[in-house]
């Protein structure tokens, strides 16, 4: 709907397109990744009594402005011994298959990237492209430590993409639709009718579903924190066992990147668990354009709705890193195979049977 | 499967090489400067060779250039973490040889420095044990405990980590006005904050998951080789030198010795030996509030005498760090410089043991199993 | 399987109570100052660096010896008869010219030996923690207040004094000498005599 609008106006199919795909990474992730960095260092502070970055600017909100400005000036050290083609591209790839995740994310119910049908798988299969870009950092830095860092992230990434997608396929099997948009569109009119509450359907059978779309909520948020590779599944970042995993050989805006990269996949799960469960940009009140009769308002408000929820999600992802101690990697692969995986092949199975009634 | 049944079967013909993995001098977990040459075998270890002398300052040469008095900043400066406890080791082997009589007061006033040092130094070893696994908030929590027990020192004697307070036959000066005051505040302050730490790290499943099992010290293999300290009461044996061979008041205090029992795991592993650490701040805490209650009166530079001079002979004395058995053997020839004094410092001994205790496990078992035997460089190295 | 149940509930359980830890947390002030915009109070034992009142410094080399660093130079003159150096706050009169002091901070340990031996408490530390400099060698602080010119003058006073004393010493001893020949020489002779004539 953004980019008729934007045809309307510009009269120029090429100029929509162009603003429509650049409008999500300008106007949304690349302030979205500063104000995280910034609100990691902070909220972390806070939770260990202390006061975090001060100095530069009011209480520290230039810090991450003055990081890149660093980042950019240093010097792009590629090591001799390395496949230079991998080297250079393995960042780049990294970053696109989390930012292609946003081309199907719903913001509002007038901006989506692109209508397709196909939404969740499409978002799954292009975060595969980030398992290659690790493999390749991993590979081409020509260092033992990097290609452990890297096998294991890649081995990590690969089975917890198994839960992940068997919740998918239970919140596919109860709404008939792929696309994230009409899941959204699916859970409107006020917070009961929320999926983690059920969803829209009626009686005995939403009774039975809350409990096991909360237990599918807790699962897709763990596997997917485990693929963004965060606390307490970070063994390829981990600091004090192999130095930093598959990016130590990475300096300057290579490595910048990379961070860029995690912390816009960080709200692109968060994004998802928010569709999914928690209303997408739902409100869960009404809108305050609809009771003023004032309809251009309406799509402003669920994008603050959406924002705020993923924002939500992105600090509970923070408060757990600060909290828990690491796993070690073959806990994290029982973890993986024997708990997650089985209850997601009970909810699975429950919730056919549920959807059957 | 064992390592063993793996190399009997038909695959045995293949030579598998041991790969040599180095973590090297500079490491962010290990505990100061030390060189671990790791021999695995995948992803299992089969050997572990210390390397250790980055850190060696020739202290014990040193002291043979040095009069008495002048050798206590020398000895603060060994285990850093714990200096009351060096100097008070060494003024207990100089008091025993020059056979002086303290005053009680002094007695009192070390045994509460001690006692604060060893709360300060368990919390130096739970904090960044919690930092090595991967929980870096504890760490935080601990070392703002410990800035309150550092500024009791700061008042006291003027300074924050090398003292050079405790002298031999008294102190350099007597406790501040408040010191009292801010001691049972901190103490007020300090047993909800065990609690929360507890709550935060101790009883948390996944830093279970990580230390429990892991790094097992069998009681006798402990016995062997000579470690003492929380390792060896954490494999199930109650030895502490400050209720078995009493020096100084120890005597008049009621207090307990923790031992592992093997809560969340096997006796002596390394849940145990961090656990042991926890319980023994809080009975820390008990000995300093029954000597703050029983403090008696006296001049605490009476006893020093104007100029050191022992006579012939030799002496061996022991205290209890918190990392062990700390001794000093002294040798004097009757002029005013020793002839020779000799350390017997417990992370030396700990870190022989060290290797034992990897065989077996993972290379991310070692970071784990390095942090819980709690070792200081500046003791081993000297 | 009751141990697998447990297992998980424990886990998620004992997450939950550590979140709520760190939650609290967010809530309290913190407990950093800001340095240095705020700097804190120094206690007043404090140990940071030295300072000596060269008026009250009588040069006994007390604080050199108990140095444990040997970070301590000291060089002292005496001083020629009919010069006066004052006499220091406690009402000592001082008899030597110090004419190097010299401490090297960087050596220094901070350790405060050598504050307790001194008789006069001329040397003592201050509470001055900000003395970073770039070159190391500017933390060899020179304590003593005469010029350089003072110093090389009153070294060439004593010398010249030293000088006299020896003359006046080899001759005395030469006189003495002399004396005890003739009176060797005269000795059988007159004996009390002879006495006298040493004496004078």
């Amino acid at each position: 709907m953004m980019y008729d609008w934007l045809y309307n106006l510009t009269g120029s199919e090429l100029l929509a397109m162009f603003i429509v795909s650049l409008l999500p990474l300008f106007v949304f992730i690349l302030p979205f990744a500063l104000l995280a960095v910034l609100a990691e260092r902070k909220v972390s502070a806070h939770m260990q009594d202390r006061l975090g970055p001060m100095r530069t600017g009011y209480h520290g909100i230039l810090q991450t402005v003055a990081d890149i400005i660093k980042l950019l000036q240093k010097e792009d050290l590629v090591p001799t011994a390395t496949d230079k083609m991998l080297f250079n591209l393995a960042p780049l790839l990294t970053f696109i298959g989390s930012y292609a995740a946003f081309a199907v994310i719903p913001f509002s119910g007038f901006f989506i990237g692109t209508k397709i049908d196909l939404g969740i798988i499409f978002i799954v299969g292009i975060t595969g492209l980030v398992v290659a870009g690790i493999l390749m950092a991993g590979w081409a830095s020509n260092n033992k430590y990097s290609l452990l860092g890297a096998m294991r992230s890649a081995a990590q990434i690969i089975s917890y993409e198994i839960p992940t997608l068997l919740i998918i396929l239970t919140i596919v099997m109860l709404t008939g639709t792929l696309s994230l948009y009409d899941l959204s569109e699916m859970q409107t009119a006020y917070f009961w009718n929320w999926l983690i509450l059920g969803g829209p359907a009626v009686g005995i059978q939403k009774i039975l579903l809350i409990p096991l779309m909360m237990m599918g909520c807790l699962i897709i948020y763990t596997s997917t924190l485990a693929e963004v590779n965060r606390t307490p599944f970070d063994i390829p970042e981990a600091e004090s066992e192999l130095v930093s995993g598959y990016h130590t050989e990475y300096s300057g805006m290579k490595f910048a990147m990379f961070f860029l990269a995690e912390y816009a996949n960080m709200f692109a799960v968060s994004a998802i668990v928010a569709i999914m469960f928690f209303g997408g940009y739902q409100s869960p009140f009404g809108y305050l354009g609809n009771t003023l009769g004032w309809s251009w308002l309406v799509p402003i408000e669920q994008f603050s709705w959406f924002t705020s929820k993923g924002v939500f999600f992105v600090l509970v992802q923070m408060w757990l890193r600060w909290t828990l101690p690491r796993f070690r990697v073959d806990q994290l692969m029982a973890f993986c195979w024997k708990y997650l995986i089985p209850f997601s092949f009970v909810i699975l199975l429950l919730v056919g049977l549920i959807a059957l009634i | 499967m064992s390592k063993d049944s793996i190399l009997n079967t038909k695959y045995s013909r293949l030579k598998t090489e041991e790969m040599v993995l180095n973590m090297g001098p500079q490491h962010p977990s290990t505990h100061g400067v030390l060189r671990l040459e790791l021999q695995l075998d995948g992803e299992i270890i089969s050997d572990v060779i210390p390397h250790i002398g980055y850190l060696h300052r020739c202290f014990e040469k040193h002291c043979e250039a040095m009069t008495y008095p002048q050798v206590i900043p020398y000895t603060d400066r060994m285990d850093y973490l714990a200096s009351m406890y060096n100097e008070f080791g060494y003024a207990v082997a100089m008091e025993r040889l020059l056979k002086i009589e303290v005053p009680e007061r002094v007695d009192y006033i070390r045994v509460k420095m001690g006692e604060l040092q060893r709360i300060a130094s368990h919390l130096v070893a739970i904090g960044t044990y919690g930092a090595d696994i991967g929980a870096f908030t504890p760490f935080l929590f601990c070392f703002r405990d410990r800035e309150r027990i550092l500024h009791l020192f700061e008042i006291t004697c003027g300074a924050r980590l090398l003292y050079n307070y405790i002298w031999i036959g008294g102190l350099s000066h007597d406790i501040h006005p408040d010191f009292i005051r801010l001691t049972k505040e901190f103490i007020k302050d300090f047993r909800p904050n065990v609690i929360e730490l507890n709550e935060l790290l101790s009883y948390n499943r996944i830093f279970i998951e990580r230390t429990a099992n892991v790094g097992v010290l069998p009681l006798e293999t402990a016995i062997n080789y000579g470690v003492s300290g929380p390792n060896l009461r954490a494999s199930g044996f109650k030895w502490d030198l400050r209720k078995d061979d009493p020096y100084s008041v120890y005597h008049k205090f009621d207090y307990e010795i923790p031992i592992g029992i093997g809560e969340k795991g096997k006796v002596g592993d390394c849940w145990d030996r961090y656990y042991v650490r926890v319980l023994e701040m809080e009975e820390s805490l008990k000995i300093i509030e029954q000597a703050l209650e029983t403090l008696p009166e006296g001049d605490v530079s009476s006893a020093i005498p104007k100029r050191i001079k022992p006579p012939e002979g030799q002496i061996y004395a022991r205290v209890e760090n918190p990392r062990g058995e700390l001794g000093y053997f002294i040798i004097s020839d009757g002029s005013l410089n020793p002839a020779r004094v000799k350390v017997r410092a417990p992370s030396f001994v700990t870190m022989q043991v060290f290797p034992e205790l990897c065989k077996g496990f993972m290379v991310a078992d070692v970071v784990a199993i390095l942090g819980s035997v709690d070792i200081v460089l500046g003791e081993i190295d000297r | 399987m009751r141990d697998y149940i447990y297992n998980f509930w424990q886990g998620l359980y004992t997450i939950l109570v550590g979140m709520k830890v760190t939650l609290r947390h967010v809530f309290i002030p913190a407990v950093t100052i800001q340095y240095p915009s705020v700097k804190p109070q120094m206690p007043e034992r404090e140990r940071n660096r030295l300072y000596v009142n060269m008026d009250d410094c009588i040069g006994c080399d007390q604080c050199a010896r108990a140095c444990p660093v040997n970070c301590i130079e000291i060089e002292t003159v005496k001083s020629i008869p009919g010069e006066d150096l004052g006499t220091t706050s406690n009402g000592k009169k001082k008899a030597l010219w110090v004419t190097t002091f010299n401490i090297d901070f960087a050596k220094c340990c901070y350790c405060q030996l050598c504050v307790f031996p001194c008789p006069t408490e001329c040397i003592y530390m201050t509470d001055v923690y900000e003395f970073s400099e770039f070159q190391r060698e500017s933390l060899v602080y020179d304590f003593v207040t005469l010029l350089p010119e003072e110093r090389i003058q009153k070294k060439k006073n004593y010398e010249e004094l030293q000088i006299k004393k020896e003359a006046e010493k080899a001759a005395a001893a030469k006189k003495a000498a002399e004396e005890k020949a003739a009176a060797l020489a005269n000795k059988p002779e007159e004996p009390k005599q002879d006495n006298k004539e040493e004496n004078k």
